[in-house]
């Protein structure tokens, strides 16, 4: 397994094959509080790197989640829907939102790495 | 930043009953019940032979029975629950919590106004056709703007109106215009209300005078923008003052100027908005005018409309002719360009004949100083609370205030905590975390019904609270201790919503 | 002025604190040729005393409805309200409230809305409801969009009995928007085919029950040819009281309901304030409008309640919002709670049955004037009778006799065909037999 890229927009993933698994980072759940519900894409929907994947609300927010690469939903985590709250316990393992099936791994490497990424966010202050 | 509520000493009361005196609890209507009892005397008909074509009802309605005194008792037991404007200082930003006269409540009751249906023949309702022109002529008189749409029942309705005779009277034109620039600081209905209707939204950033940047501005404005929609004062409580540039570089794009005038109180009977180039601009009866805020509406947002927009108002017109006063209720004649109706009826006439009241009772000097007073509480709030919170901008406000949260780095005392403090000094919080363009803001609008005496109570106790939170903030994470309920578990409700009470075990279906 | 307590004294020094010198001082970003140089063209301030003898004026140029023998619906019913229900929303701790965001120090507000919410779901045979809607007509509208959202279809059939204001609502909201509505033709003499109007593009099908010519109908079968084609039924009730007596749409298979609530605990004002209700299935939950009202605990571990799901709203949701929505009907929804709570099952249902009763007697009557045909088999409280002659100045005629005859169909149809002698006549418990010979003597009269 690679290690994980992430974007601006604080989504995380990890390509396993063929197949990339995404979700949002553990700033972003803790950004956004308890989060109470998510609003998965359909499987076999398609994807556009930085285009809307799914929706995170928390009781105070709700967040829009983008696609980190573009290609086709193949699995969504559908325990999430009983237990919302696996997001803030484990935003980057359990909490995991979706695996799509990559049109072009060239973007995913185009990504921050996980060094970059903790950069960024100290920045961002 | 949970909303999960933190541990702490309880504050329920060690009586048997769970009650505190005056504070008492009250189980739900539907915990109440008996069967066959009710709080009315209504006669049985005889038998009859009954017209409901095999559609009678014979499930059981559910809904419990209890007499006359239980539900004055039930309700008063309630009421005792709630903060008011008539129990304090309200000072929410935006919301205008002014004294609600009770003239207004007395008169709304007479029979002429409270007893009348809206389809009866014009000939028999003239009084109230005329009530509502003339409420229309002192909007148009205040606002300077020379058409009013009273149908909007709410402030919302009223933005959803206005833009949509703006993106009427474009199409008229025959022009294809689908962008709307809207500040950052605006209230969500704004952004919302553009998007209802078609158009994308683009925000245009603040400058650090917490104005809107012109310049930034003039960079998005193009043929394809349709409109702006600014609210002014602005939700920073700030007098646009670079407002007339911002209407001129507007109108030269071909775009119209929306104006949400939820702060209209600021500058009511001082300014006129056509005078800053508004073309169009809802009010808030309920905010201005006060109208009773009732715990959450009814509201009524009558719309001020330029001459190019105005033959689109929404249905129904009020016209006066030679016999007298008339509605038009269809989109013929002069308005056959109507956007159309948009609620049942003619609008809110019970809020219609409280606004009535009141601003004949204030008048045009009273207005005036209802604007002026309204600003002066507000700057004397600033002024005596600067010294400890944080203003998120420098100089004056208008009739609000706002404060950031850099008055509490490294207290360990949220917004939210500082907030919830004040309950427990008797007063509701300000508004809190908006607008978002400030970090943990906290607006407040005391309104120019607040004596001196009581502004000098509200800044002396957030003075202390200040105070207390700089020197140790650990007690206000577990604030209010007093009020009937503590801090509620807000995720819980959002992940499992139980929003009904349902019985426990299935009622019999005979009843 | 009375509503202002400023002294002068308290202005000077709130000025020194300030540091201003005078008032203006604090207007000074307003742009110069904003200023106002004259005063306006409004009177002064009065007293209480003038004001009211204005006020008064204004409103002896109305007949009330309580004046006259009225038998006007058509959206808006004249019913008894129990002085009890009046005291209660005048008490300053509801009236001089606001929007439960503080929910600490609102919990009166927020249990009246959960147990609103629960007797709206009862009455609608539905399993939740929203805290409530500007009115009617509206919450219909916000209905149409919710089944395009849930749907992601753009057609919306609606009944050609949708009373007209209703229809009119949901033709403004959804105007910018790429829905398609496929619109009835108002027929007086029933016989109105919904279901082969549904397709695979159908987001829901609107109708009215008792529809705007009174008529019942059993929307079960249409109920499962929407549902068959993925579409969803939205039931429009105008008369909150016929759910006393009638099956609940919820019961005959509806995914939406919409009504308007003023019959209970609001009188007539001419139109406004009024209370849309507003009711769906739980999975359909977070694609409702409005605000919500929800159970939870507080750090005490007591139960309470508090505004919740509004990620929905626009306060938070900004463009992506389910609707621009910002106020409910609050006050109008606490009358409403408070007399359905001295109602009960047992009241709501006598007064349901007094209503049809004497609407039956009403129709019993008009049905031997010469000339006069009920046009309706099933009814509630209100009929449509056709007349000899155009209702129009039948009902002028008689409002120079202080009776309101009813409305003519007409007025809410005026580009239809062949509804000009067509009269839709309500009946309430406050009808008197008294009025109803009253009224068909007159009306023989008038159509002689």
């Amino acid at each position: 397994m690679t290690e994980s890229r992430y974007t601006d927009q604080h989504e995380w993933v990890r390509v396993e094959g063929d197949v990339a698994v995404v979700g949002i980072t553990d700033y972003a759940q803790q950004q956004l509080g308890d989060v109470v519900y998510v609003e998965l894409p359909a499987v076999g929907k398609a994807v556009k790197q930085g285009g809307e994947m799914a929706v995170v609300e928390s009781v105070k927010a709700a967040s829009e989640v983008y696609a980190p690469a573009s290609g086709t939903v193949t699995e969504i985590n559908d325990a999430l829907s009983a237990a919302p709250q696996t997001i803030n316990e484990d935003a980057e393992g359990k909490g995991w939102f979706a695996k799509i099936r990559l049109a072009d791994k060239g973007e995913v490497e185009k990504l921050m790495d996980g060094a970059a990424y903790r950069k960024f966010i100290e920045d961002l202050g | 930043m949970s909303t999960n509520p933190p541990a702490a000493p309880s504050a329920v009361p060690s009586t048997f009953t769970g009650n505190k005196a005056l504070q008492i609890e009250e189980p739900l209507l539907f915990e109440q019940d008996s069967p066959g009892r009710t709080g009315v005397d209504i006669p049985d008909p005889p038998p009859f032979q009954h017209r409901l074509g095999g559609l009678a009802r014979v499930t059981p309605l559910g809904l419990p029975g209890l007499s006359e005194p239980q539900v004055i008792r039930h309700f008063t037991r309630l009421s005792q629950k709630n903060y008011a404007i008539d129990a304090g200082i309200f000072p929410l930003g935006s919301c205008t919590m002014k004294h609600n006269p009770r003239l207004n409540e007395k008169v709304a009751r007479l029979p002429g106004f409270a007893d009348i249906h809206p389809l009866q023949p014009v000939s028999t309702v003239q009084g109230a056709l005329e009530l509502m022109d003339t409420l229309a002529h002192w909007l148009k008189t205040l606002t300077g703007l020379p058409a009013i749409a009273l149908a909007p029942a709410a402030g919302a309705h009223g933005e959803f109106c206005g833009m949509a005779t703006i993106r009427a009277a474009h199409a008229a034109a025959g022009q294809n215009r689908m962008r709307v620039l809207v500040p950052e600081s605006a209230h969500g209905t704004n952004p919302a209300t553009a998007a209802a209707l078609g158009y994308h939204v683009e925000a245009i950033p603040a400058n650090e005078r917490g104005r809107v940047d012109v310049a930034a501005l003039k960079a998005k404005l193009g043929p394809d923008v349709a409109a702006i929609m600014v609210t002014n004062p602005n939700t920073c409580g700030l007098f646009e003052d670079e407002i007339v540039a911002i209407a001129e570089a507007t109108h030269a794009a071909g775009a119209y100027f929306y104006c949400d005038g939820a702060n209209f109180n600021a500058i009511v009977g001082k300014v006129r908005p056509a005078d800053l180039g508004i073309d169009v601009m809802h009010m808030n009866l309920h905010k201005t005018f006060s109208t009773p805020h009732g715990g959450g509406g009814p509201g009524s947002g009558p719309v001020a409309l330029a001459a190019a927009l105005a033959p689109f108002a929404p249905l129904p017109w009020v016209v006066h002719g030679d016999k007298g006063f008339n509605l038009i209720e269809t989109a013929t004649g002069e308005a056959s360009r109507s956007i159309g109706r948009m609620k049942a009826f003619h609008g809110q006439m019970g809020m219609f004949v409280r606004a009535l009241t009141y601003m004949l009772s204030h008048g045009r000097d009273g207005l005036k100083q209802v604007a002026e007073d309204a600003v002066l509480n507000a700057n004397y709030l600033l002024a005596r609370l600067k010294g400890e919170l944080s203003p998120a901008f420098p100089g004056i406000c208008m009739h609000e205030a706002l404060f950031d949260d850099r008055f509490l780095d490294g207290t360990g005392v949220s917004t939210l905590d500082f907030a919830k403090a004040m309950i427990d000094e008797g007063f509701h919080p300000t508004t809190i975390y908006f607008p978002l363009v400030v970090h943990g803001a906290m607006l407040m609008e005391p309104t120019e019904t607040e004596s001196k005496a009581s502004l000098d109570q509200f800044a002396d106790a957030l003075l202390s609270l200040a105070r207390r939170a700089k020197s140790n903030g650990e007690p206000f994470h577990s604030a209010p201790t007093m009020s009937p309920r503590r801090r509620l578990d807000e995720t819980r409700a959002a992940r499992t919503p139980v929003l009904r009470w349902r019985p426990s075990a299935p009622k019999q279906a005979a009843e | 002025m009375r509503y202002l307590p400023l002294t002068p004294t308290d202005r000077q020094a709130m000025l020194a604190t300030i540091g201003a010198r005078a008032i203006d001082d604090l207007f000074r970003d307003v742009p110069e040729g904003a200023r106002l140089s004259a005063p306006l063209d409004l009177p002064d301030h009065q007293g209480e005393l003038e004001v009211e003898r204005e006020m008064a004026a204004l409103a002896a140029k109305n007949v009330a409805a309580g004046a006259a023998a009225s038998f006007i619906g058509s959206g808006a019913y004249r019913h008894h309200v129990p002085a009890a229900v009046d005291h209660i929303i005048q008490r300053g701790e509801f009236l001089t409230s606001y929007t439960p965001y503080q929910p600490e120090i609102s919990q009166g507000t927020l249990q009246y809305l959960f147990e609103f919410q629960t007797q709206v779901a009862m009455l609608t045979g539905m399993e939740v409801a929203n805290a409530s809607m500007y009115d009617g007509a509206t919450a219909c509208a916000e209905a149409v969009l919710m089944a395009r959202r849930i749907t992601r279809r753009a057609k919306v059939v609606i009944s050609g009995n949708l009373h007209s204001h209703w229809r009119d609502a949901v033709a403004t909201a959804t105007r910018y928007t790429d829905s398609k509505l496929d619109v009835g033709a108002p027929a007086a003499n029933g016989g109105e085919v919904l279901e082969s109007h549904i397709d695979s593009d159908t987001a829901c099908v609107v109708v009215q029950n008792p529809d705007a010519f009174g008529r019942l109908r059993d929307v079960s079968g249409l109920a499962e040819r929407c549902h068959a084609a993925g579409a969803l039924l939205v039931v429009a009730v105008t008369e909150v009281v016929s759910l006393g007596a009638i099956k609940s749409p919820g019961e005959m298979g509806a995914d939406i309901v919409v009504c308007e609530g003023q019959s209970i605990g609001n009188g007539l004002n001419f139109g406004g304030p009024y209370l849309g209700l507003f009711a769906t299935r739980e999975r359909f939950v977070r694609q409702m409008p409005g605000r919500l009202c929800g159970e939870t605990v507080d750090a005490d571990g007591r139960r309470g309640f508090v505004l919740t799901l509004s990620t929905r709203e626009q306060h938070i949701r900004r463009e992506k919002a389910t609707s621009n929505i910002c106020t409910n009907s609050g006050l109008c929804a606490l009358a409403f709670t408070v007399h359905m709570a001295l109602l009960g099952s047992e009241g709501l249902k006598r007064l349901a049955r007094l209503n049809h009763y004497k609407a039956t007697m009403l129709a019993d009557r008009l049905s031997k004037v010469p000339g006069v045909k009920v046009l309706n088999d099933t009814f509630f409280n209100e009929f449509t009778v056709a007349l000899p002659k155009p209702a129009a100045a039948v009902v002028e005629t008689l409002a120079a006799k202080k009776i309101f005859a009813g409305v003519p169909a007409t007025r809410l149809w005026p580009e239809a065909r062949g509804l000009d002698n067509m009269l839709v006549v309500a009946v309430t418990e406050t009808s008197h037999k008294e009025e109803m010979v009253t009224y068909c003597e007159a009306l023989t009269e008038a159509v002689r």
